[in-house]
C-alpha cells in the first residue's frame, strides 16, 4: 500500500516537473527552432537565458512589477541575438564558435551586473492553482501552474501557425533551405536571419526570466543548469517542429523531475545519473537517427552545409 | 611567413581592440580603465608570486586548449574539453585510489596514462560518431560533457565519495606521497612542464610531419583529401583523440598535483576558456602557449580586482567573453591588407 502511493507520488511529481522544469525549455527550444529554420545556428543562448534571468529579476526589483521584468528580459536577448547575427554575417566566421562566445560573453554580464541583485527579493510572476479540487498537496503543488507556462503554450501554436501560413514565415523557411531559392525570390537573406535571430534570443531570454521569477525564483549565479545549452538538442530532438519542441521540452522537464522526485520518496541512490538521463536519450537519439550520408529530417537544408 | 605574420599582427590587433572595449567597459562600471588594468597587470606578472598563480592557472588552459585546437585543424569544432578533463581526472583518482601503495614512480605513470586514455576516448567517441555516423561533433561533445560531469558527480557523492570531505564531497585521497610536486622551490607544480611539453610536441608533428600535412588538408578541403586517397576518418578520429588525450592530462595534473582527489573542482570552465585559447591561438599548439599564459594572467588577477576596485570577480568573465567575440569578429579582416599579400610574379 505504502509502495503504491509512494509510486503515485514520483509519477504526479514527474508530471508536475514536466510542467515546472519544462517551462523555460519552451522558450529556448521555439527560439532556437525560429533561428534555426533560417539557416543559422546560435549555440549562445545560454547566454541569453542566464541574462534574462538577470534582467527580470533585477527589473521586477525595481519596478515591483514582474512582468515589466520579463519583457526588459525579453529585450536583453534581442540585442544578445544582435550581436550574434552581425558576427555571423560575414562568411568566414564560425556560427558556432560565435554562439560559444556570446555564451561566455552573455554569463559574464549577467554576473557582473546581477552581483547586487543576489540577496533582495523580487515579486513573483502569479501563477494559477489548478489542483484546488484536490486534497493531496503533491496534486496541489504539481498543478500550481505559471502564467508563462501557458504564454509558452501559445507561443508554440502561434510559432506553428507562423512557420506554415504566414508569409514571413515562409521566407523565414526558404532561407532555410534554399539561399538559391532566396535569392531568386529577391529575399534579403542578411535580414531575415538577424530578426530571426533576434526573435529566438527574444524568446530565450524570456524562458529566462521564468527560472529567476517563478522557479527556482530567485537570482543566483547556479541558477542555469544548461537549460540554455540544452536548446540545440532538443530542437534536434524536435525535429525543428515547433508543436514537437512542446512535447521535447515537457519530456526533459519530467526527466529532470524524475531524480528529485525520486529521492522525495526515499529513492536516493543514482540521483545524478538520472540527471543524465536527459542527455544520454538525446545521444542515443542522435546515433540511431543521423546518417554519414544523409541530413535528418526536417532539418533546414542550409543549416546542414 | 606573410601569413604567419598576418596571424599575429591580427591577432595582435583583435587583443587591441578588445583593450579598448573592456577599458569601455570598465568606464561604465565607474572605474578608471589604467588603474585596473594596471591591477591586471600586477595580479597576474607584477612579481614572482603573481606569476606563479598565472602559470599554475595556464597549465591546465594550455591542455583544455589542445582539445579545441587540434580537431579544429581538422576542420572540427569540439567542445569537449571539459568532459574530457572530468574523466581524465576521475580515471586518474581511481587509478591513483586502487594503486596508492605501489609507489609514486609507478602510481603517477599509469594516473597519467589511464587520464589521457579515457579523456582522449570520449572525444574520440564524438570524432567517430561525425564520420560514421554523421553527427554533429559539437552538439555530441557538448552532451558527452554533461554526461561526464553527471558520472563525476555520481561517484563522488556516491559509491567513491570520502566520508571525511563533508563540505565538498570527494574522492578518497590518492594519498599524499604520490602527488605530483612543484618545480624547484616554486608553487608551481609540474603540470606547467607536461603543458608546455605538450603544446610543443603537437606543434612539431603538425608543422613538420606527414601526418600534420595531411591533418591540414583535411582542413582545407576534406573532399580533396578523400580523393588523394588520405585515410580521412582515422586522421579525425586521431586527431580527437590526441585532444582528448591532452584535456585528460589536464584532468590527471588537477588531481595529481592540486587536489590529490577529484571532486567537482575539475569542472571549473577551463574547457570552455580552453575553446576561447584555441580560437585566439588560431589553432596553432605553439600559440596556445603565451595565450594560455595570459589568459591565466586574467583569471589570476581577479581576487586584486576585487579586493583594489570591488569588482566582482565576474569582471573575469566579462573580459574572457570580449576578448572572444573579437577574436572571432578579426576573422572577417583576413586577406583585406595589401601587406601581407604574397607579391604576384610579374
Amino acid at each position: 500500500m505504502e509502495w503504491d502511493a509512494s509510486i503515485w507520488s514520483v509519477v504526479v511529481a514527474v508530471l508536475g516537473g514536466a510542467i515546472r522544469i519544462g517551462t523555460p525549455f519552451i522558450f529556448v527550444s521555439l527560439g532556437e527552432c525560429l533561428t534555426e529554420k533560417s539557416g543559422r545556428i546560435n549555440l549562445g543562448l545560454e547566454g541569453n537565458l542566464i541574462m534574462g534571468a538577470m534582467v527580470a529579476y533585477a527589473t521586477a526589483y525595481l519596478t515591483g512589477s514582474p512582468w515589466l521584468g520579463v519583457l526588459a528580459a525579453g529585450f536583453s536577448g534581442l540585442l544578445l541575438g544582435l550581436i550574434h547575427a552581425l558576427l555571423c554575417q560575414h562568411p568566414r566566421v564560425n556560427d558556432m564558435a560565435v554562439g560559444i562566445a556570446m555564451m561566455l560573453f552573455g554569463t559574464g554580464v549577467a554576473f557582473f551586473l546581477g552581483k547586487p541583485y543576489i540577496q533582495p527579493q523580487a515579486p513573483h510572476l502569479p501563477s494559477l492553482a489548478l489542483g484546488d479540487w484536490s486534497s493531496s498537496p503533491t496534486v496541489q503543488a504539481a498543478l500550481n501552474i505559471n502564467a508563462l507556462f501557458f504564454f509558452g503554450i501559445a507561443c508554440v501554436f502561434i510559432m506553428h501557425w507562423f512557420l506554415n501560413n504566414a508569409r514571413w514565415g515562409l521566407t523565414v523557411r526558404v532561407t532555410g533551405e534554399s539561399t538559391n531559392a532566396a535569392l531568386a525570390l529577391g529575399i534579403n537573406i542578411r535580414r531575415v536571419r538577424l530578426l530571426s535571430t533576434m526573435a529566438g534570443g527574444f524568446l530565450a531570454s524570456v524562458g529566462g526570466s521564468y527560472l529567476s521569477l517563478y522557479y527556482p525564483g530567485s537570482w543566483s549565479e547556479g541558477l542555469s543548469s544548461g537549460q540554455g545549452l540544452m536548446a540545440v538538442v532538443l530542437v534536434i530532438f524536435a525535429r525543428w517542429n515547433p508543436i514537437h519542441c512542446l512535447y521535447a521540452s515537457l519530456l526533459f522537464g519530467g526527466a529532470a523531475a524524475l531524480g528529485p522526485a525520486l529521492q522525495s520518496v526515499g529513492v536516493t541512490w543514482g540521483y545524478y545519473l538520472f540527471n543524465a538521463a536527459p542527455y544520454v536519450l538525446t545521444l542515443v537519439i542522435m546515433i540511431v537517427t543521423s546518417s554519414a550520408k544523409q541530413t535528418l529530417p526536417g532539418m533546414p537544408a542550409e543549416f546542414a552545409k | 611567413m606573410l601569413r604567419a605574420l598576418e596571424a599575429i599582427a591580427i591577432s595582435l590587433g583583435a587583443l587591441l581592440v578588445s583593450g579598448i572595449l573592456v577599458a569601455l567597459f570598465i568606464v561604465a562600471t565607474g572605474n578608471a580603465p589604467g588603474e585596473v588594468f594596471y591591477s591586471i597587470y600586477r595580479g597576474a606578472f607584477g612579481n614572482w608570486f603573481s606569476w606563479q598563480n598565472t602559470l599554475v592557472r595556464a597549465a591546465p588552459l594550455m591542455l583544455t586548449a589542445l582539445c579545441t585546437a587540434i580537431p579544429a585543424r581538422l576542420g572540427l569544432i569540439v567542445i569537449g574539453g571539459e568532459g574530457a578533463m572530468v574523466v581524465g581526472g576521475l580515471a586518474a583518482a581511481i587509478v591513483g585510489i586502487h594503486l596508492q601503495t605501489w609507489g609514486p614512480w609507478f602510481v603517477l605513470p599509469s594516473m597519467l596514462v589511464t587520464g589521457c586514455i579515457t579523456g582522449g576516448l570520449l572525444v574520440a567517441l564524438a570524432g567517430a560518431l561525425r564520420h560514421y555516423r554523421g553527427v554533429n561533433e559539437t552538439i555530441s561533445s557538448l552532451l558527452l560533457n554533461y554526461i561526464a560531469i553527471a558520472v563525476l558527480m555520481f561517484l563522488v557523492v556516491g559509491p567513491l565519495k570520502d566520508p571525511a570531505t563533508m563540505n565538498k564531497p570527494s574522492t578518497y585521497s590518492i594519498g599524499e606521497q604520490n602527488m605530483m610536486g612543484a618545480l624547484g622551490d616554486s608553487a608551481i607544480h609540474w603540470g606547467l612542464a607536461f603543458g608546455v611539453v605538450t603544446c610543443l610536441v603537437l606543434w612539431v608533428l603538425a608543422r613538420y610531419t606527414a601526418v600534420g600535412f595531411a591533418a591540414d588538408v583535411i582542413g582545407g578541403n576534406a573532399r580533396a583529401a578523400r580523393l588523394v586517397g588520405l585515410p580521412v576518418g582515422k586522421l579525425l578520429i586521431g586527431a580527437c583523440l590526441i585532444g582528448g588525450a591532452a584535456a585528460g592530462m589536464a584532468g590527471v595534473i588537477e588531481v595529481a598535483a592540486v587536489h590529490g582527489r577529484a571532486n567537482a573542482s575539475l569542472n571549473a570552465g577551463y574547457g570552455y576558456a580552453g575553446i576561447l585559447i584555441a580560437f585566439l591561438a588560431r589553432h596553432n599548439p605553439i600559440a596556445i602557449i603565451p595565450f594560455a599564459i595570459l589568459l591565466g594572467g586574467i583569471r589570476a588577477s581577479g581576487g586584486l580586482l576585487q579586493r583594489a576596485h570591488d569588482l566582482p570577480d565576474a569582471t573575469v568573465l566579462v573580459i574572457q567573453g570580449i576578448i572572444f567575440i573579437v577574436i572571432l569578429a578579426a576573422d572577417m579582416v583576413y586577406g583585406k591588407f595589401g601587406l601581407f599579400k604574397p607579391r604576384e610574379a610579374n
